[in-house]
């Protein structure tokens, strides 16, 4: 109409300066949360990315070279695979998923309990629960060195009482793995219980009214529905514990030797930063792949209420 | 109309059911009999203790005293897993990880049926909903609210049950939806012969469905009857205020059976029901009607139109009488008021079309 009658009308929203649109990265720079977001994203460029990114350049150095400048090579992976350095690799990933096994199948009730059958008990539950959190692990694991090992409050305890002897129960995997799943215990509770929290109750009460039975409703609503939660917790106890480092020491007495331990040799006692970068390299891997695997399955903006 | 037979045995019985939270009866010693094939209809203002009383009978709370007896056995202590009957939820509670197929053919793998067997039972049920086949492996969260009432009744009939339980299904809908569903209900009501016992706080919703609506406030049922009864010959003014906008005249009835209205003075021939004494007049806005001058009706007053108000194929005038008095009168449209804002009518009613109740009988 307005080309058929040569008018052009102006709409009241329209600027009449008309001045051109900045094109291209200023645009993008132009837009608020951009600039609001810079201060992060620089302290996140230089305090994360870049640490990581010198990593593995390490990882690709010649062995026991100080220097990210010299050509690159795959000697350090070859290496890694000849010399059954993967032990400690499949130890890791064997213990951190004993550990989230255990963890999970300990939680599960524990968490649906707070949800549902605690009440405000659950609050007290939950403070008892993070507040060793406060104290450094190593600490903690310190003391249950002294009710695990020989003589100590344990064994002293089943002779004094029972006159039961026993053997210390330090330093084996078993010790490993207990320590494993004291301390990430936590890292699978909350989730699962943010993960439980979610699952509506009338959902639970549709099923039994349909007949279901309890196992029923567990295995068909509870346990799909909590999901999300279920397998954060999972990714976060597997990839915590997969890089233990001091429960395999204090409690195991390096009877198993984890990839983090390996990883801190190199760069100590060994002087060889780019083996332990090429270890630390291919552990950032497989918790990244398992990371995005899961994490796709996983509806975040339902968690996070965005819907 | 509806026929039930008297001498059959009711599928549902309630003995002086009783459910008491901290001292507080929510359902308060109420016995009733639901006929086998029946719609029945239990409508109530929130709070009135009608969902306890469903969660009771469902099998999902257990009552503090009083039975349940389905088919005369006593189902008390029978948890809601093992009723022969279900209940489509408020919030339908679809199970947001599964399809619509899935959903509806739950109960039959709780039950084992074969997965060939559950299909064809689902791909019926999505017929007999008027939903097509494709929609077997939609998301239920894909589907819109019509849509996700229809798969929560098919899951519902796809367990077969002896009552259908409804807790206010329709409530979260739009009007014009809601009102599509009624119907819709109803007729699946009569395709599948089953008891239906509904929930609602709409009377009017009640009205379209019901075979019989049982009316609730405060725990206990106020009245319970045919759509017809509760409409016509409401007991209380409790039960005639519930069914919509009613004109309510405070009242005192002489002992010559004639009222005098308290605010304005006026005297009315009153229903021959109530004794003497103050009592309420209610009067329906369809039962107003503007009449030329005193005659043409059995009680007329005067006053001046304040204002009107369309809705759609009727129209509403508000009438005031003196300072105080209002008054609602419903006219078809095609019978509109002609005459200006604020200038005097007379309106008038038949004292057959007004009811009247004590004050101080139980509401």
């Amino acid at each position: 109409m307005a080309q058929a009658t040569g008018i052009v009308t102006i709409t009241p929203g329209q600027s009449a300066r008309a001045a051109p649109e900045p094109s291209g990265w200023r645009a993008w720079l132009r837009q608020p949360g951009v600039l609001t977001a810079l201060p992060m994203a620089l302290l996140m460029l230089t305090g994360f990315v870049a640490p990581l990114l010198l990593v593995v350049a390490f990882a690709f150095m010649p062995p026991q070279s100080f220097s990210i400048l010299q050509p690159p090579t795959l000697a350090n992976f070859q290496e890694i695979f000849a010399n059954s350095f993967y032990r400690s690799f499949l130890a890791s990933l064997y213990l951190a998923a004993a550990t989230t096994l255990i963890c999970m199948v300990v939680c599960y009730p524990v968490a649906y309990a707070m949800v549902r059958v605690f009440g405000r008990v659950a609050g007290v539950l939950a403070l008892l629960i993070t507040a060793p959190l406060f104290v450094a692990d190593n600490l903690r694991l310190v003391g249950w060195m002294l009710f695990l090992v020989k003589g100590g409050v344990l064994s002293g305890a089943l002779q004094a009482w029972f006159g039961i002897a026993t053997d210390s129960m330090l330093y084996t995997v078993s010790a490993t793995l207990f320590g494993l799943v004291y301390t990430y215990l936590p890292f699978m509770l909350f989730p699962m219980i943010m993960g439980i929290a979610m699952v509506p109750l009338e959902m639970r009460e549709a099923a039994f009214d349909l007949g279901a039975t309890r196992w029923q409703v567990l295995k068909e609503v509870d346990i799909p529905l909590a999901m999300p939660g279920i397998l954060i917790g999972a990714l976060m106890t597997f990839i915590l514990a997969a890089g233990a480092l001091s429960e395999p020491r204090i409690l195991g007495g390096s009877s198993v030797v984890m990839i983090a331990q390996d990883i801190q040799n190199e760069f100590t006692f060994a002087q060889n930063w780019p083996k332990g970068s090429a270890l630390s390299v291919l552990m950032i891997l497989v918790a990244g792949v398992l990371a995005v695997t899961l994490l796709r399955r996983i509806d975040l903006d339902g968690i996070f209420g965005r819907r | 109309m509806v026929t039930t037979e008297a001498a059959a045995q009711p599928i549902l019985q309630l003995r002086a059911i009783e459910k008491v939270f901290d001292q507080f009866a929510a359902v308060d010693r109420i016995t009733l009999d639901i006929q086998e094939g029946e719609f029945f209809t239990i409508v109530g203002p929130s709070g009135s203790g009608k969902t306890t009383m469903v969660r009771m009978l469902v099998g999902m709370d257990k009552p503090t005293r009083g039975d349940i007896l389905l088919r005369g056995r006593r189902i008390n202590d029978v948890p809601a897993n093992r009723r022969p009957t279900c209940m489509v939820f408020q919030s339908l509670a679809l199970f947001p990880h599964r399809t619509v197929g899935q959903n509806i053919e739950f109960p039959l793998k709780i039950r084992g049926v074969d997965p060939a067997l559950r299909k064809k039972r689902a791909l019926e049920l999505l017929a007999q909903l008027r939903l097509p086949d494709h929609y077997y492996n939609k998301a239920v969260t894909q589907c819109s609210g019509g849509e996700r009432q229809r798969v929560a009744l098919a899951r519902a009939l796809a367990f077969d049950p002896e009552i259908l339980f409804f807790d206010e299904p329709l409530s979260a809908l739009d009007y014009k939806l809601r009102k599509v569903l009624e119907k819709e209900l109803k007729d699946i009501h009569r395709q599948t012969g089953k008891t239906f016992v509904y929930i609602t706080h709409s009377l009017e919703e009640a009205m379209v469905m019901s075979d019989r609506i049982g009316v609730m406030n405060r725990g206990r049922f106020v009245q319970v009857g045919t759509p017809n009864e509760i409409y016509g010959s409401p007991t209380t003014r409790f039960v005639s205020e519930f069914m919509g906008e009613v004109n309510i005249l405070d009242v005192t009835v002489g002992p010559d059976g004639t009222a005098t209205d308290d605010v304005t003075g006026a005297r009315y021939l009153v229903p021959a029901s109530a004794g003497a004494g103050p009592c309420s007049l209610v009067i329906r806005p369809e039962s107003l009607r503007f009449v030329a001058g005193p005659g043409q009706a059995q009680n007329v007053v005067t006053g001046t139109v304040y204002n009107e108000y369309l809705l759609g194929s009727r129209v509403q005038y508000q009438i005031r009488v003196g300072e105080k008095q209002v008054l609602l009168l419903e006219n078809l449209r095609d019978q509109r008021y002609e005459g200006d804002l604020d200038s005097p009518v007379t309106a008038g009613w038949d004292t057959g079309d007004s009811m009247i109740f004590p004050k101080g009988l139980l509401q």
